[in-house]
């Protein structure tokens, strides 16, 4: 498959692992946060892990925004799907598993009578509106900077359209806010930050908001980022690039996806997002506490399709399960391992905090693809060697 | 006076009919869809005598009866490399041959929809037909319902399979052993994909084809070519997928698995529409694929026999069975990293068989 190969050829990998351990053998630690949940699942899903010298520790960070989803804003679509039997609530697949408030999800909601839908876009929920002119569709928007221009497009066509039963609640969320949360976390009760060497930077993000946006950040806290695609052998040349960076004391922004990321990124896209959304003063993120300027909502031009508006909903916090590490893990302080819910009462089928529900938390990404790493597993090996001849 | 007129039936409109509620009512419509339709497609002797059921030969010396039975709810109801007729047949069929059984007979239970079109039940019922003849099975009874317009789906068919089971073959889940070989019999997630592509309407450049085939024939070339004590384990991976199998097999024998990423056939278009999905080829459906697991020293013959076969010419070795406490299946991933392969968590793709 063209364009996908190239970055998944084994040859390749095994110099890149030569060149990382090469790099990273000076005798110290090195700790890395991938930013993104689509790092986070590549890591896991090629298992990269083996191919890192035992030096190097990839911490996961909070870029996955099923995750960072606070149970307040899950319970308020769920109030208003089950107490208004005319409106059809729709979202994105991963949403409708996330644990709310009394044991509920949406898709739980869904059992319990209220119109539940999943879509692949917001395009979807549009046409779904337009379809249904008699019942009040609301979409249920979540995502960093990728999800957002699509969002910004449709609730610019319902209100070219004048599409009265269509509405949105936007939970869309901002990458370089949380980034800085990370290093700098908020409030008095702060909790304890993580040492972290660098980051690599959001692959499809940073193609909407440009490289740009995260400079300011490497200069204020001396931290390189390395923007990269989300391909195995990205990642594993941008943790060779991070090395470089601290090896040689720098704290720079370098762009290793260069094929789909520029300086200033999708200028269209932030047109558009900037056209339709405005800054929230502040928004709760599950694990992050509540952030300045970290977040987007619908301009009051737009505020006949903003549900939080048109349906009046008020935003309850609610706080997480208190053995729950969620958390701890967005912040990178913790590891799923250190979850005492970890793989026993939360797992995917049963998921008790957000990063066990889609493929790309922490959470879910260790258990499916990582937890034999915990346990002494004995291998009987001749498979690969046997496989050679007759593959 | 009086004239006795010939008894005269209209025939059933197969081109512009439909399916209407008198078809379930067991009266003369019903009879007459299973006269007209039913038999005249499948038709054998059992059907023929048109009793409640068939009165059916007792087995050979020394084989034991396997029965299997499996519900086909897929929608879409035609896709690209059979419709819900083939694969109801396909379904039950692989169900007994991955028991080592020749599969012998069928019974087939409809649930129709009022107001789905007779001329594309006809197509349904003889591609059944079609399928039955190739597999070497015959439908010997069945059973019709019809239920109101929005109840059902257009067409619902379950099938109940019996087959034979010769002396000395006795394939299980259980039969795992350590050191033990993983064989596919080709090309992973063709049947999943067609359906997706078709339900989201995905066009690619050549079009993916739903490997859905009756099983028998590759499973008796394998006990041919080595002793049915060798071959431990059959599946179809159906719904799941190969992960979803594999891990089945490993609980069910206590034993762990390591696969070569590598060595696990899929076509480029099956992968690239999986890229394209978000899904992972090894947890999408098959339909015409059969997983051996066997003894080391047989597992080149066996392969052999496989890819000799029509449906296993690019049959693999994938990976080999481990000693592991916590039956994880491992992967060794194609950039050298490892991984678990655990079960699917949740729905992929509802409706897919």
């Amino acid at each position: 498959m063209k364009y996908v190969d190239e970055f998944r050829d084994q040859a390749l990998a095994a110099g890149l692992a030569r060149a990382i351990a090469h790099e990273a053998g000076t005798g110290r630690d090195y700790a890395f946060m991938e930013f993104c949940g689509g790092h986070t699942h590549t890591l896991s899903r090629y298992g990269i892990a083996d191919l890192l010298p035992p030096t190097l520790r990839m911490i996961h960070g909070p870029g996955c925004p099923v995750c960072v989803l606070p149970i307040g804003r899950v319970d308020m679509a769920i109030r208003l799907a089950l107490s208004r039997p005319g409106v059809i609530l729709c979202t994105y697949g991963d949403c409708l598993r996330v644990p709310a408030s009394d044991g509920l999800s949406l898709l739980k909601a869904k059992a319990l009578g209220a119109d539940v839908r999943m879509v692949y876009s917001a395009a979807d929920a549009l046409a779904l509106a337009q379809r249904e002119p008699g019942r009040e569709v609301v979409f249920f928007a979540i995502g960093f900077e990728t999800t957002t221009p699509p969002t910004a497009l449709v609730l610019r066509q319902a209100a070219q359209q004048g599409l009265a039963n269509f509405s949105v609640i936007c939970n869309h969320v901002l990458t370089p806010a949380a980034i800085a949360a990370i290093l700098e976390p908020p409030g008095g009760n702060a909790p304890q930050a993580v040492h972290i060497d660098g980051f690599i930077g959001p692959a499809h993000v940073s193609t909407i908001i440009g490289s740009r946006p995260y400079e300011a950040f490497a200069a204020t806290h001396g931290k390189p980022v390395v923007i990269a695609g989300f391909e195995p052998l990205d990642v594993m040349q941008a943790i060779l690039m991070l090395l470089r960076q601290v090896n040689t004391g720098r704290a720079e922004v370098e762009n290793e996806f260069t094929r789909a990321v520029t300086r200033d990124g999708n200028l269209k896209a932030q047109a558009l997002v900037a056209e339709v959304f405005e800054p929230r003063a502040s928004f709760e993120w599950r694990g992050l506490g509540t952030l300045p300027d970290s977040a987007l909502r619908i301009r009051p031009a737009f505020a006949a399709w903003d549900a939080e508006t048109k349906f009046g909903l008020d935003y309850t916090p609610v706080p997480d399960n208190k053995a729950c590490e969620c958390g701890a893990i967005l912040r990178g302080v913790k590891a799923p391992i250190d979850c005492k819910l970890f793989g026993t009462v939360c797992t995917p089928e049963t998921p008790m905090g957000s990063c066990m529900v889609s493929s790309e938390g922490a959470c879910a990404a260790h258990y499916n693809y990582g937890r034999f790493r915990d346990v002494p597993v004995q291998v009987t090996d001749t498979a690969a060697s046997r496989n050679q001849e007759t593959a | 006076m009086s004239t006795v007129k010939p008894g005269y039936a209209r025939p059933l409109d197969l081109r512009k009919g439909r399916v209407d509620l008198a078809f379930g009512a067991g009266g003369r419509a019903m009879a007459q869809l299973v006269t007209e339709l039913f038999a005249r497609a499948l038709a054998n002797d059992y059907l023929e005598r048109g009793d409640d059921g068939a009165v059916l030969p007792a087995p050979g010396p020394g084989e034991r009866l396997v029965m299997s039975t499996d519900g086909h709810v897929v929608s879409p109801l035609f896709f690209p490399g059979g419709n819900i007729g083939s694969l109801s047949v396909h379904g039950t069929v692989n169900d007994l041959a991955v028991m080592g059984a020749r599969p012998l007979y069928l019974a087939a239970g409809f649930i129709l929809e009022e107001g789905y079109p007779l001329a594309d039940l006809a197509r349904i019922v003889e591609s059944m037909a079609a399928a039955a003849r190739a597999a070497g099975v015959q439908v010997v009874t069945g059973d019709t319902k019809v239920v109101e317009q929005g109840k059902g789906d257009g067409v619902f068919i379950t099938t109940t399979g019996i087959g034979a089971l010769p002396a000395g073959r006795d394939p299980g889940g259980a039969r795992a052993r350590p050191g033990d070989v993983v064989l596919v019999s080709g090309r992973l997630g063709e049947h999943g994909m067609a359906i997706m592509a078709q339900r989201e309407s995905l066009a690619f450049d050549s079009e993916i084809v739903s490997d859905s085939a009756a099983l028998n024939g590759l499973v008796e070339a394998l006990y041919a070519a080595a002793p049915a004590d060798a071959i431990r384990v059959l599946r179809d991976p159906t719904r799941g997928g190969l992960a979803t199998t594999l891990n089945e097999i490993a609980a069910q024998s206590g034993v762990g698995m390591e696969l070569d990423e590598v060595a696990i056939p899929v076509s480029p278009q099956v992968r690239a529409a999986c890229e394209l999905l978000g899904l992972d080829p090894l947890y999408v459906a098959n339909e015409g694929k059969l997983v051996a697991l066997c003894a080391p020293e047989h597992a080149d013959a066996l392969l052999a026999a496989m890819r000799a076969h029509p449906l296993g010419s690019e049959a693999a070795r994938i990976g080999i069975i481990t000693a592991d406490p916590q039956h994880f299946v491992q992967l060794r991933t194609g950039v050298g990293g490892r991984r678990m392969v655990d079960w699917l968590a949740g729905e992929q793709l509802p409706r897919i068989c």
